[in-house]
């Protein structure tokens, strides 16, 4: 319980010191936001106008009041509003999520359909022919830069056979699958090393050779006995990268031109939409964090010797 | 030498590639067949020919000499960063290892921090906000992934110092600032060089991703990330802009990579 308390002030911590140095960098950045959101507006600046609109939106106030205020607001679940759209921060934000939820989940599949049978495949034949080929793309994969990797695959199923749309600007089915396999392909180089490293490290224990010795078949062994014990190591490293697609994948987004979080982001930082900013980085410190704990929960949840280690 | 070649293989072929590397950014001015910021606007857009190896682009530029003159801008800037970072988790670790205290705590809870978020998303508001250029970019960078390198020389220090000879250096009295540099530094620095060298490829990576998105080197900057940029909206009447650019930061990072892997190898035979 202790822990759990511990973990949670750790988040609270995080979460302030984040949303603080975004709130600092919008604040020291240059231009006036004040007259960003009127010559948005088309309205004739006069300074009076701007001294009208800095007080409204009060940033005329010191600036530890304005992070104050901007804080006391999201407890109450006002983020502000954007100045480009003209709309709550949160209802943009969700606007977003919903793109970015889907993408994510999406690849996540492709990911685990991909990564787990490669993974298992290269361990069984470790430094066979199999193992080989698994770990050449494995590397190919995570030294290719995924944005390029997008724009090839853009070319050629999009331009050249036409199979996918080149732009998605709405959330169609079809305009998923570039945006998630460019995604899935570079996470899944990464991943699947590390499914190869588990089943390894499983491979070698006790209880397998002790499988072996009652003369259970290897398929017996690899699915009854070895997959249950990878699953929890694997459900971490998957947690993570779950936590990845929720924030980092901006440039996928600006790629396929897909309607997500990490598009709205991009554009909210041309158009110094502060507030929507802050709104984001503040969105995803919350999601990565609550991502991560979930994750932690379930580790001891799913592992017997954990369970008892906290009654105890 | 000769015997170190034959028993280090690998590592000396990947060596040799990343001496070419560092070779063709230092020379890159001599390198380039053509100006790579002076166009021709009658040749805008030409596809790959005898005169231009890799095609020219919308201002008509050659793509090879912007990709040769890239390599000294991208290699630069990774190389800055990866120094940057090295130099602040060297001094942030030491101090907070060595002094412990509070300190220490407030270090390592802002490490805690940075840790516990995606670094990517706030690289992209700091250099976004900050306004694009080459040094936002490396200060982004840099505020994101200090913590790592922290981290590490933390726990190494730690370890070092209630080693004996460490405890014998202070009972001589040895000033403190001697037992830092000539015991616990000398320590420390190979595994920072380990990372540091296994990072290269994906700082470079990120350094281009930050160009790409346009928050990052700015025209007419001949790097990777940005040339990428400029090159996808002539996807259709030349998808040459796109390839080649994006072709050398793949072959680039794979040669950094497989040597910082091999470096690894070499340097700390401990890991598998």
């Amino acid at each position: 319980m202790k822990r759990l308390g511990n973990r949670l002030l750790q988040m609270l911590v995080t979460l302030i010191g984040v949303s603080f140095m975004t709130f600092c960098l919008a604040y020291i950045a240059p231009g006036d936001p004040a007259a960003m959101l009127l010559e948005s507006a088309d309205t004739i600046v006069s300074e009076e106008i701007l001294q009208k609109t800095r007080e409204e939106l009060g940033l005329d106030k010191p600036f530890l009041v304005q992070y104050g205020n901007w804080a006391a607001g999201v407890l109450h679940g006002d983020m502000g509003m954007s100045y480009s759209a003209k709309k709550p921060v949160i209802e943009k934000l969700s606007e977003g999520f919903v793109g970015t939820l889907l993408l994510a989940v999406v690849t996540v599949i492709f990911v685990l359909l991909i990564s787990i049978p490669l993974g298992i495949w290269s361990a069984v034949r470790q430094n066979k022919l199999p193992d080989y080929i698994v770990r050449f793309f494995s590397f190919v994969g995570v030294s290719m830069p995924n944005f390029w990797l997008g724009l090839m695959l853009l070319y050629v199923f999009g331009l050249k056979l036409g199979l996918f749309p080149i732009v998605s600007s709405s959330i169609t089915l079809k305009g998923l699958v570039l945006p998630a396999l460019t995604l899935a392909i570079y996470q899944s180089a990464k991943y699947v090393r590390q499914v190869r490293t588990v089943i390894l490290d499983e491979l070698h224990k006790d209880y397998v050779i002790g499988a072996r010795a009652r003369g259970l078949s290897e398929t017996t062994i690899l699915f009854r006995h070895i997959l249950p014990n990878a699953v929890l190591p694997l459900i971490t490293l998957l947690g993570m990268s779950i936590g990845w697609l929720l924030g980092g994948v901006a440039v996928i987004e600006i790629v396929f031109a897909w309607p997500g979080m990490g598009n709205m982001a991009v554009r909210a930082i041309m158009m110094r939409d502060y507030p929507l900013i802050e709104g984001f980085v503040l969105w995803i410190a919350v999601a990565y964090m609550l991502i991560n704990f979930l994750v932690d929960l379930s580790y001891s949840y799913l592992d017997p010797k954990l369970r008892k280690g906290e009654a105890a | 030498m000769t015997d170190f070649i034959k028993r280090n293989k690998l590592f000396s072929i990947y060596t040799a590639l990343v001496i070419l590397i560092v070779l063709v950014a230092i020379f890159a001015p001599y390198l380039t067949p053509q100006d790579p910021y002076d166009g021709d606007m009658k040749n805008v857009l030409q596809t790959p020919s005898a005169e231009h190896f890799l095609g020219t682009d919308k201002l008509g530029r050659d793509t090879f000499s912007r990709i040769i003159a890239g390599t000294q801008v991208s290699l630069f800037m990774t190389i800055c960063l990866v120094i940057l970072l090295s130099i602040v988790g060297l001094v942030v670790g030491i101090t907070s290892g060595y002094f412990g205290g509070k300190i220490e705590m407030i270090l390592m809870r802002l490490a805690d921090m940075m840790l516990s978020f995606p670094g990517v998303v706030l690289a992209i508001a700091i250099a976004g906000i900050l306004g694009g250029s080459t040094v936002n970019t490396i200060l982004a960078l840099l505020i994101v992934g200090w913590a790592k390198y922290a981290r590490l020389v933390r726990s190494l220090v730690i370890k070092l110092r209630n080693e004996d000879f460490v405890v014998a250096a202070r009972v001589n009295g040895t000033k403190t600032i001697n037992i830092l540099l000539r015991h616990i530094l000398p320590n420390v620095l190979p595994m920072i060089v380990i990372t540091g060298a296994m990072d290269i490829g994906t700082m470079m990576m990120e350094i281009a991703g930050l160009s790409f998105l346009g928050f990052g080197a700015q025209p007419p900057t001949p790097e990777w990330g940005l040339m990428l940029n400029e090159g996808r909206q002539y996807i259709q009447t030349a998808p040459h802009l796109m390839i080649f650019p994006g072709l050398a930061i793949f072959i680039v990072v794979a040669i950094f990579n497989l040597w910082g892997d091999s470096l690894r190898d070499l340097l700390d035979p401990r890991q598998e």
